[in-house]
């Protein structure tokens, strides 16, 4: 009886909560984790989607596959005997990618924080400017946007028009040559800075007006406020945007795809590592070796996620006294 | 002698703040110029889209609205945009209904395990989709669901957009408690609580949440592209991208710029209709973008 009421009990305590919590719950257990033990599991075979009866455990031949080029293998034999060929476009993925994320999140970031302190000044009409740079963020992820960035920098497009009645010839077309095709992906990156700014504009505001008037006082000029208040104060914001940039940077895909046209561009010259994997899945339905590839990328950004975290606080301040 | 300081850091002032506004305003018109280009040139006939960099058009033609709105195999946008809008309707109804109710449990309810479930679903927040992307296609597909829009609906009504769940939870943490102490004293059940009490006074977080959660079903392509195989469920920007050849080619230019000028309508409209919410939404949990 006793014992009883003790079940009674507990499930008095909570049944209200995981009643609630229940459609969160099940979509978690259904899908996320059992997702992810599956393609955990799948990256160590050779899946095919077309013929998943022939599956067979490969160990670590898929991230062989990815990485065999670095230690001058182009095919090797699996723990099943058969032979495998490296996958040569995998480390050009990685460096289209990494220079993406490296070189478009800081650019995007600095533009952020060089707009957002231009407006916050006792300026009239700020809200209405504010809208206006955030267009290109509410509009840039889009399909739509990725074919008009087609038009702007293709040999004939509106940019090569504009520079050709300035007096240029000879002009490349920007998509089209593999040296120039992934910087206009960074510019398009760039161009979508309106998060990143009205997230320091909200962290800007805070900082209250009497730390630039007393050292001014003092007299350092608005360079040394910048590196003295500005930058510390803004610190813990500069820190959030800069993971959640990164994060979703080496995630990006839709402007990959649409400028290539479903391929990596000329050259594989803006190979994004999800359009890698995405080719891989479900152009050639490798989907073993795309799990393997998609453990790889959370991998990749865990792993700099949590330096940027560790060495955070040489650089992050929380504020510690007045 | 004051006084003339004065004036004269007053006029200091205007001047500073007429160059600073003028600054933000040739900036801003680069920045909107390929939008404005992109629109302008829609109605431009095909033939000029390619020679004219302007905005001022020479001639006016609805052409390109005529043939872009034709579609793809015989479908045309109207149904694309039909398609799009019940995806968005649909999505919008399970975030609130999923979304809300986790976030309830997390911020409000007492319950064993709930600081454990709450972190995991602060780690999923961060978690890169792709590695439950294979797996949840094999599934979908065993359920025979590739092809149709309960790959993308479905999870919308199990609380997967973790950074909704996240909003809500800050929001009603912001919601004071004596509100709820006060109807469970009137006998209010936890229920009762939900319904009564947190979702009225949530009104603004809802409202965020149903506004981003129909920006990123538009907008959203990749996995428009993974499930929605057949031409006449296709969503607007799975449409889109038919204008693009494989190589990347575009053989009706005119008629891609007419149906991506219509397909950025309505987020201009929720926009500048919601503008602060989009302010609330970007700055409690940094939405992505």
């Amino acid at each position: 009886m006793r014992k009883m009421s003790g079940i009674v009990k507990f499930l008095r305590n909570n049944a209200a909560g995981y009643m609630f919590l229940a459609p969160w719950l099940l979509g978690f257990l259904v899908l996320t984790l059992y997702p992810m033990i599956y393609s955990l599991w799948l990256g160590f075979t050779n899946y095919n989607f077309t013929k998943p009866d022939a599956t067979q455990w490969i160990g670590l031949g898929n991230y062989v596959k990815m990485f065999g080029p670095v230690f001058g293998l182009s095919e090797f034999t699996t723990s099943t005997g058969d032979m495998m060929r490296i996958d040569p476009y995998y480390l050009k993925s990685l460096s289209v990618t990494f220079t993406y994320v490296f070189v478009s999140v800081p650019l995007k970031l600095i533009f952020a924080l060089a707009v957002a302190m231009l407006m916050n000044q006792k300026l009239r009409g700020v809200a209405f400017y504010r809208a206006v740079y955030y267009i290109p963020t509410l509009l840039g992820g889009s399909v739509a946007i990725a074919v008009l960035w087609r038009k702007l920098f293709e040999k004939d497009g509106l940019l090569n028009m504009f520079l050709g009645t300035l007096g240029f010839t000879n002009l490349p077309g920007w998509i089209t040559n593999p040296k120039y095709a992934l910087w206009t992906l960074v510019l398009l990156t760039v161009w979508q800075f309106g998060s990143s700014m009205i997230i320091f504009l909200a962290g800007l505001k805070q900082i209250p007006q009497e730390y630039y008037e007393a050292a001014a006082v003092d007299g350092a000029n608005k360079v040394r406020q910048f590196f003295a208040i500005t930058i510390p104060l803004l610190s813990p914001v500069i820190l959030f945007n800069l993971v959640m940039q990164m994060i979703s940077a080496f995630q990006a895909f839709t402007q990959a795809y649409i400028i290539g046209g479903g391929r990596g561009g000329v050259l594989n010259s803006t190979l994004f590592y999800t359009l890698h994997l995405y080719i891989q899945g479900w152009a050639y339905r490798e989907m073993g070796y795309a799990s393997a590839m998609a453990w790889v990328l959370l991998l990749i950004i865990g792993v700099l996620t949590a330096i940027v975290l560790r060495t955070s606080n040489l650089w992050v301040s929380y504020g510690t006294g007045e | 002698m004051e006084r003339e300081n004065n004036v004269k850091t007053g006029t200091r002032t205007r001047i500073r703040h007429t160059l600073t506004h003028l600054f933000i305003i040739i900036l801003g018109l680069f920045m909107i110029y390929p939008i404005a280009w992109m629109s302008i040139s829609s109605f431009k006939p095909n033939n000029m889209i390619f020679s004219d960099p302007g905005l001022i058009p020479k001639t006016v033609t609805l052409e390109n609205y005529v043939t872009g709105w034709k579609g793809y195999a015989g479908t045309t946008f109207g149904r694309f945009f039909a398609n799009s809008l019940f995806m968005c309707a649909v999505a919008i109804i399970g975030n609130l209904i999923s979304c809300t109710m986790a976030a309830y449990a997390f911020a409000r309810l007492k319950f064993a395990g709930r600081g454990f479930w709450f972190a995991i679903m602060m780690i999923t927040l961060m978690l890169p989709g792709h590695v439950t992307l294979v797996p949840r296609y094999i599934l979908f597909n065993t359920f025979g669901w590739v092809g149709t829009y309960l790959p993308i609906l479905v999870p919308k009504f199990l609380a997967t957009d973790a950074f909704f769940v996240f909003l809500l939870v800050q929001f009603i943490r912001s919601l004071p408690k004596e509100l709820d102490e006060a109807a469970t004293i009137d006998g209010c059940s936890q229920v009762g609580v939900f319904t009564r009490i947190i979702l009225p006074n949530a009104v603004p977080a809802l409202v965020t949440t149903a506004l981003f959660t129909f920006l990123w079903t538009w907008d959203d392509f990749f996995n428009h592209l993974l499930y929605l195989t057949k031409p006449e469920t296709f969503s607007v920007s799975r449409a889109l991208r038919t204008f693009v050849g494989d190589a990347g080619a575009v053989s009706n230019w005119g008629g891609a710029l007419a149906m991506s000028t219509l397909s950025m309508i309505p987020a201009f409209i929720l926009f500048f209709s919601l503008q602060k919410y989009f302010v609330q939404g970007i700055t409690t949990t940094g939405l992505k973008g």
